[in-house]
């Protein structure tokens, strides 16, 4: 393991751990509703306070934590459910390795923890910043990451707290305010290519398959019909071997 | 431990993998092939599809408005924005109806 430590990264890291928190905390603010519901709806779904805390803790990922509480609630196996968490993970592959050429500067120890908070808006910034001329150093990643991971794994506290004390969950919308936010999430995604072909292909084969073979095979089955589409689509160079 | 503290710690070494595999297996390669990387960059929008276009054929009208007005909202206003419309349709719809 490469112990090197390079200074010319970092000309003033208390600075640059601010700059970074100038980043993080809109996005803190941002997340902040979505971290306490995620909190309310993990007990609504069977969890305990401690088993919600932990989860933000040690996933870290706003969508694949709602996933898992939605297949968690419908009784589905186990592997199922850590597999379709990874599922929707995978997508921080293409940012662990658009970033990894962004943090040379940093040690392997620095990498290996710096990489647990690369969510979304982590990898936004951090490619927004390189773009703009600035150094991706460790102190920066860190400052704006500090601060939301903070209230994210607070937030689930707090949001399992009081989540077991909502009266009426139908009258709330409570069981069916996931699917919302998932939609949510789907129209976030609208800017990428074949967005609407993968969205349309994997809503059909996922109804589908929900009213053949039944759940939770409709979440493989009509992810996997999306995904081949794309990659069937996928716009390949003609290139002089 | 519980079964439930089994799969939150499994999911949380697949997600660490997945944000550290990728600058150690992927920037070993010179060139991602257009076809996997297409692939991956559709695996969010297909895998949450699935998890909202099941449910809407099972959903009755409150439901169903809920998300035809959360979805038309997205396309104008941020996550949150939309987020609200749907809920407050949904919760209005179900006390009213």
């Amino acid at each position: 393991m490469s112990t090197v430590i390079d200074d010319r990264a970092a000309p003033s890291g208390g600075s640059e751990f601010l700059a970074g928190m100038r980043r993080g905390i809109p996005i803190m603010l941002a997340s902040a509703p979505f971290g306490l519901l995620f909190g309310a709806l993990a007990v609504d779904n069977g969890f305990t306070v401690g088993e919600a805390v932990l989860m933000s803790a040690t996933i870290y990922a706003g969508a694949s934590q709602m996933v898992g509480l939605e297949l968690f609630g419908q009784k589905v196996a186990p592997w199922l459910i850590v597999f379709s968490i990874f599922a929707v993970n995978f997508r921080h592959v293409l940012y662990s390795a658009a970033v990894g050429p962004l943090a040379t500067r940093w040690t392997t120890l620095q990498q290996a923890f710096g990489f647990f908070f690369l969510v979304d808006p982590q990898y936004a910034e951090a490619e927004r910043r390189n773009e703009q001329g600035k150094p991706v150093g460790f102190a920066w990643y860190m400052g704006m990451a500090t601060p939301i991971y903070i209230c994210w794994v607070a937030e689930a506290g707090i949001g399992a707290a009081f989540g077991g004390m909502i009266p009426d969950t139908y009258a709330l919308g409570v069981d069916f305010l996931l699917p919302i936010y998932f939609l949510g999430l789907v129209m976030e995604f609208r800017s990428r290519p074949m967005w609407l072909p993968v969205v349309l292909v994997s809503a059909i084969a996922s109804i589908a398959a929900y009213y053949t073979i039944g759940s939770p095979w409709h979440v493989s089955v009509g992810a996997l019909a999306g995904i081949v589409l794309a990659a069937i689509f996928a716009p390949v160079r003609e290139r002089a071997e | 431990m519980s079964t439930t503290v089994w799969i939150i710690l499994a999911g949380a070494v697949l997600t660490y993998l997945t944000r550290v595999g990728g600058h150690l297996v992927l920037s070993r390669f010179e060139r991602i092939h257009p076809r996997v990387e297409a692939g991956l960059n559709a695996v969010p929008a297909a895998v949450l599809t699935t998890l909202v276009a099941p449910v809407a054929t099972t959903g009755g009208l409150p439901e169903l408005a809920a998300l035809v007005v959360a979805g038309l909202v997205a396309l104008r206003g941020g996550m949150m924005t939309m987020f609200i419309s749907g809920a407050v349709v949904l919760i209005l719809l179900r006390n009213l109806l």
